[in-house]
């Protein structure tokens, strides 16, 4: 062995075997790999290890004698002696369980914890079996919430920090926290200071007793009842890994899978409890179709007989679809054969004007989240705030920047949840950010430094300087008052940044995959055009358009306009979710028949669908997702639909079938086979590969033939002194159907309130909570203002989609930013 | 009477008239105010450091061999040494969390003369390139504070502390702090996480000692107040002259703070080494012997945390290396001396509630043992007591500090001591201290928990018939 490959492996020895540890590898770790398990409570892989609860103390020799030592603290040394099975060891292993149970209450029998209890599980197998407290044990009431939907029982809990370190360390909302001390030391909020995090359900997830219980899942099960399938995440584009847990039938628990590039384990509560809206009363278990304003429930046949009636008689530049980021990769895939193939129309679009320039996402150079968190690298964030938005990459983001030394540089309208970690947050106007990025570029590629948009030529030359390293640029929309080509401009030059790679932070769940099916004007499935890839389809297709067709706001424009006769509606609720509530309004209006397929009934089919189609669920149909990466994971069918709902791409097959054509698809398997076969980014998608990833999923890389758009040179209207020029932002938690019907979202949707920065208010002379009229060119609203240093002045923020007060009603989606008078009401 | 007594003004201090290198002030009636510690030869030390290199200061400190006075004993020259060249910025962290059961000599030397604790501060900012040193006092200790900060204030005012200090390039902040009352926090690992604004619990040591990675992940020196007093007097009169004070291994003067049943309780600054526990205690110079018509049971050498000595061990004299061998420690210089009234499992009890209390509750075995052991003691002298109850304190107390544990020699009964320190299944010292009183009673005085067990056990079987030992 030569000294260089000395240094890549140390010698350990594992109870008499050696093992060649890694260097910096923790002792616990190595041991685990080494097939010893040592005991813990305390430990987590994927936090920083405390020493806390000593229930991994073993006997390590380094040459000085045998010494107990916490494993989890230790990192290896070469020549390192472990025994972990001595008497010294034992004793104390079996003291330390003794200890922890003496004030530990014995109510494993009621308890949800009973059966995956690290506590339990450890006690059979390390515990003294009996124990010799005689004394009465701690008391504390039990339980107490400790936000909307977690709740402590503080006598069961063993004080091991999991907890408080996550919230600390990890998500970064320190709410929970030790209080008192000595023996009784315990977990708390402060008061009036609920555990308000996005975050807290994985805190129950990594509790090793039944300390920490949320609400869904509270006395629903016991474990050894549950059935478990590997899948994804649905609610945002991270792909998180879960595990879906299901009794009699139905899903009660989501838990984090830990995958390595994606989600480390962990999930927003948002992900965790979204499937409460899936078991919600008011699903959908059979088709609808509409009699007067009624929508009343009717068989399959019928539903599909009108429907597929409407679309005959229509001429296929007068059918639109919208929607489609709910559907699996290969629903989707069905229903773009269907739309594009079968019908013949290019007014596909699976964005509602809330997204970005498909070609600008699939053309640009991808990122991985790995690449994007390199340690030391340059992260800048020109989209939306992670931590409201997509919180498994907020939580990535949050650790790279921590604890990985990545620097952070916001190119945000407002302050975001990253904003406190972040190396530099530039502000700029709305609007304005493609100026901001030309400057920011120009001044780290060694030129002056100017101010632009509103932020000074110190701040831009200070981030100018922290650019260095591996770049990655997120990409999305901060603001859905502002167009998407305010984000083309900026990525556009960002790019000009040498071996710069984008990460999308569009967040809809499987809009990636959407765009990779074809299911956005002018493209087809694969990453490929209609005019570049039409050949590839001539014998799987039996058709593909032959001009670009119009977007959402397109169709929309097109529907009020009237030349629009059939709008089908995949999945979307235009009058909610489009970026221009009038526009989607008037459209639903005119258009004369709309084909909805959905879970439950949104406000845009109660307000216009003839026939709504009961389509199956996340949890409820096979098939696969693809993640802002472009990570391909499966979802598993865990439970069977309501009721005759069913998957997407069964309802697309029926209606290609009634309509004369067989879509030739019997199975997910099958339609995964045609997309391998026609798409040249997929080719590597096969069965034994998605298998052999099933935890961390198989990366699809490449542009296809996708071509980087131009440079559209916006230039927003200049800004009248009377005017707040608007952002309109997401929050994890809004107005939307299904958080609507999940019990323990429904509450957690803020009042809406609108933002504005502390100084603006004398100067439209209100106080917090006055209620304004905030007007814009296509609408008003009326709501209370709230002082927001984190808003720079001339900006007012509002809410997407928040309840009651829909900031969608103040834009015009044709308009490059949203200027509001704001006046007292 | 002899000239030395109670000082009216420094209650708790006696002036022994012995040598005087850190209580020379300590006599003086206004000795905490700026002007009289200048007109004393205050910042003397600092003005003599300043006209040699850092270098020199800092070898003149490791000449001196002196010992950190906080209750480890470690050579603070050596320690300064440990600091890695080149990892700006460094700190000083000074710790006046002073809250040992038995201790209260910090408090005196911060009450009595808080400039000579400024001016050693400096001295080893100077000696070690620092230009931040925060000093952190108990926050009980209310008198302290507001004598340190007054002095800090004046200190500043005539250019001590901060920017261009007497005119040279040597900077220097000084930064308070107060506790908020725990006493962990005089452990250094605590004290930074709580000077940092988290709550304060110890930091697992090693892999990283505070001078390669303490206060905010910089290299930090963590000293005590006393070992900070000494260096005004070292830098102005040398270590040789220094070291004609106490043994070779031990220079210079302790304080040493007597409690219990002596005529003459009181803080007695010491030669080290070279004074015996039995001369300070009967000597007419220290505490003149224990009160009137009683006799020394027991005594703790060296804080709450120490175990205990007996008769037997008078003779030993006030050095860390002999009466750790002896099995204990000298630790912070708190010495608790208790005569024959003195109820042993009353006092272990007494000692162990605290432990209780204080414990940070990070580690399983301090905050649920220390626990149990309290509430089996407390059984035990409430007369709820089992006759297995002894074995099981000591394993109780074995499984938190695991192995035979220190413990004095016992000549009579033909057992031998066992050396300092204990072995432990915890981060820091706090959960074995709880079991000196244990082990050093139940090996001493096994028979007053066996009397205290029975008479429960009789009184069940016949009441009233037992007679009850000691």
């Amino acid at each position: 062995m030569t000294n260089t490959e000395a240094k890549t492996t140390l010698s350990v020895t594992i109870d008499g075997e050696v093992f060649e540890a890694r260097p910096g590898e923790l002792l616990i770790e190595a041991c685990e790999r080494a097939g010893t398990y040592i005991p813990r409570f305390c430990y987590h892989s994927r936090m920083k290890p405390v020493g806390m609860c000593r229930m991994c103390l073993v006997e390590v020799d380094t040459g000085r004698g045998p010494a107990l030592q916490p494993a989890c603290m230790l990192p290896c040394s070469d020549g390192m002696t472990v025994s972990t099975e001595t008497p010294g060891t034992r004793k104390v292993q079996a003291g330390i369980l003794e200890y922890l149970l003496i004030n530990h209450p014995l109510d494993c029998p009621v308890c949800d914890k009973g059966g995956e209890c690290p506590l339990q599980d450890q006690t059979v197998a390390y515990g003294p079996g009996e124990s010799r407290f005689v004394e009465e044990k701690r008391h504390y009431e039990k339980p107490i919430p400790i936000n909307d939907n977690v709740f402590l029982d503080r006598e069961r809990c063993i004080l091991c920090d999991r907890c408080t370190r996550f919230a600390d360390t990890v998500a970064g909302d320190k709410l929970i926290h030790f209080m008192d001390r000595g023996n009784n030391t315990q977990v708390n909020t402060f008061p009036d200071e609920p555990f308000a995090s996005y975050f807290s359900g994985n805190t129950v997830q990594i509790c090793p007793v039944g300390a920490l219980t949320a609400r869904p899942y509270r006395f629903k099960a016991r474990p050894w009842d549950l059935d478990e399938t590997v899948s994804t995440a649905w609610t945002d584009s991270a792909g998180a890994r879960v595990a879906v847990q299901s009794s009699r039938d139905k899903v009660i628990r989501l838990l984090g899978i830990d995958s390595d590039p994606v989600n480390w384990g962990w999930l927003s509560d948002k992900e965790r409890f979204a499937f409460e809206a899936l078991n919600s009363d008011d699903r959908l278990t059979a088709p609808l179709t509409r009699v007067g304003d009624h929508l009343v429930p009717t068989g399959w046949s019928t539903a599909l007989e009108r429907a597929v009636s409407l679309l005959s008689d229509a001429d296929p530049d007068r059918v639109a679809v919208i929607g489609g980021a709910r559907l699996t990769n290969e629903s989707q895939y069905a229903w773009a054969k269907l739309a594009k193939g079968v019908i013949g129309t290019d007014n596909v679009d699976s964005q509602l004007a809330d997204g970005l320039d498909p070609e600008l996402v699939l053309g640009l150079p991808r990122a991985t989240i790995d690449e994007a968190c390199t340690p030391g690298g340059t992260i800048i964030l020109c989209g939306p705030d992670p931590k409201e938005e997509i919180g498994s990459l907020y939580l990535r983001l949050r650790h790279a920047v921590v604890h990985d030394d990545a620097r952070l540089i916001e190119l945000t309208p407002t302050a975001t949840g990253l904003s406190p970690v972040a190396a530099h947050s530039l502000h700029p106007r709305p609007g304005e950010v493609a100026d901001l990025a030309r400057a920011l570029v120009e001044a780290a590629n060694g030129g002056p430094a100017v101010s632009a948009a509103g932020v000074s030529a110190e701040e831009i030359s200070s981030a100018a300087v922290a650019i260095d390293g591996s770049v990655t640029i997120i990409i999305g929309r901060a603001s859905l008052a502002e167009s998407a080509d305010c984000v083309t401009d900026a990525a556009l030059q960002l790019a000009a940044l040498p071996g710069s790679r984008f990460l999308s932070a569009l967040r809809r769940g499987n809009i990636h995959g959407a765009l990779d099916s074809g299911l956005a004007p002018g493209l087809l499935p694969g990453r490929t055009t209609i005019e570049a890839g039409a050949a590839r389809f001539a014998d799987a297709w039996p058709s593909t358009p032959a001009s670009r067709g119009l977007d959402t706001a397109g169709i929309l424009a097109a529907a009020a306009d009237g030349r629009i006769d059939v709008l089908v509606l995949l999945g979307s609720d235009p009058i909610n979710d489009f970026a221009g509530r009038p526009l989607a309004a008037a459209a639903l209006e005119t258009v004369p028949n709309v084909i909805a397929l959905d879970m439950l009934v949104n406000d845009s089919i109660a307000m216009a669908a003839d026939v709504v189609l009961a389509a199956s669920g996340a949890t409820e149909s096979a098939g696969t997702f693809t993640n802002l990466e472009g990570r391909i994971s499966v979802c598993r069918q865990r439970v069977t639909p309501p009721g005759t709902a069913r998957a997407d791409w069964m309802i697309a097959s029926e209606i290609a079938r009634r309509l004369g054509f067989d879509l030739g698809f019997d199975s997910v398997e099958s339609i995964r086979a045609e997309i391998a076969a026609v798409s040249v980014v997929h080719s590597g998608l096969d069965e034994k590969a998605l298998a052999e990833a099933l935890v961390d999923g198989l990366l699809i890389g490449g542009s296809g033939d996708i071509m980087v758009p131009g440079v559209v040179g916006v230039s927003p209207s200049a800004h009248d002194a009377y005017s707040l020029r608007l952002v309109a932002s997401r929050s994890m938690y809004d107005d939307g159907v299904a958080l609507r019907n999940s019990p323990s979202s429904r509450g957690l949707a803020r009042s809406v309130t609108l933002r504005l920065n502390p100084t603006d208010f004398d100067k439209i002379g209100v106080d917090r909570g006055t209620v304004v009229r905030t007007e814009s060119a296509v609408g008003r609203l009326l709501v209370p203002v709230e002082p927001d240093p984190g808003v720079p002045v001339g900006s007012a923020v509002l809410p997407w989609a928040a309840p009651g007060s829909p900031a969608n009603t103040l834009i015009d989606p044709f308009s490059t930013v949203t200027d509001v008078r704001v006046e007292r009401a | 009477m002899p000239t030395h007594a109670y000082v009216p003004h420094a209650p708790g201090y006696v002036d022994n008239d012995g040598p005087k290198i850190i209580t020379k002030r300590f006599p003086l009636e206004d000795s905490y105010t700026l002007e009289r510690s200048e007109a004393t030869g205050g910042y003397a030390g600092l003005r003599a450091a300043l006209d040699r290199t850092p270098a020199e200061v800092h070898t003149e400190v490791r000449d001196a061999t002196l010992l950190g006075r906080g209750g480890a004993g470690f050579p603070a020259g050596i320690k300064w040494g440990f600091l890695p060249p080149g990892k700006f910025p460094y700190y000083l962290v000074v710790n006046g969390d002073e809250s040992e059961p038995g201790t209260y000599k910090d408090r005196l030397l911060m009450e009595r003369d808080p400039h000579q604790v400024i001016e050693g501060c400096l001295i080893t900012c100077y000696a070690l390139g620092l230009a931040q040193c925060f000093l952190y006092v108990r926050g009980e200790m209310a008198l302290a504070q507001e004598r340190i900060a007054r002095a800090l204030n004046d200190a500043y005012a005539a250019g001590y502390v901060g920017r261009n200090i007497l005119g040279t390039d040597f900077s220097v902040d000084i930064t308070l702090s107060w506790g908020a009352g725990a006493y962990i926090v005089g452990e250094e690992t605590a004290l930074i996480e709580s000077l940092e604004g988290n709550r304060g619990m110890p930091r697992l040591k090693p892999p990283f000692f505070p001078a390669a990675i303490g206060l905010y992940g910089q290299p930090t020196i963590v000293n005590n107040i006393e070992t900070m007093s000494n260096l005004p007097w070292l830098m102005t009169n040398g270590a040789e002259q220094y070291k004609t004070y106490g043994s070779e291994t031990s220079p210079g003067t302790r304080l040493f703070a007597v409690s219990g049943h002596v005529r003459r309780p009181g803080v007695y600054e010491v030669e080290q080494g070279v004074t015996t526990f039995r001369e300070l205690f009967y000597g007419d110079n220290f505490c003149q012997g224990i009160r009137e018509g009683h006799e020394l049971k027991m005594f703790i050498p060296g804080g709450g945390s120490a175990p205990w000595f007996f008769p037997e061990q008078l003779d030993f004299p006030l050095e860390a290396r002999p009466v750790g061998a002896g099995g204990s420690m000298l630790g912070s210089g708190a010495i608790v001396v208790m005569d024959e009234t003195t109820d042993a499992v009353k006092a272990a009890l007494r000692l162990v509630r605290f432990y209780a209390r204080e414990s940070c509750g990070k580690c399983t075995p301090c905050r649920e043992g220390t626990t149990w052991e309290e509430r089996i003691l407390q059984r035990i002298v409430d007369g709820e007591g089992r006759p297995s109850d002894i074995d099981l304190l000591l394993d109780v107390a074995d499984n938190i500090s695991p192995g035979p544990y220190p413990v004095a020699a016992h000549p009579d009964a033909g057992l031998d001591a066992i050396p300092f320190p204990p072995r432990q299944t915890t981060i820091c010292p706090l959960g074995p201290s709880s079991v000196a009183p244990i082990t050093s009673t139940i090996r001493r005085f096994r028979h007053e928990y066996e009397a205290k067990i029975t008479r429960r056990n009789s009184i069940a079987v016949s009441a009233g018939s037992v007679e009850v030992a000691s």
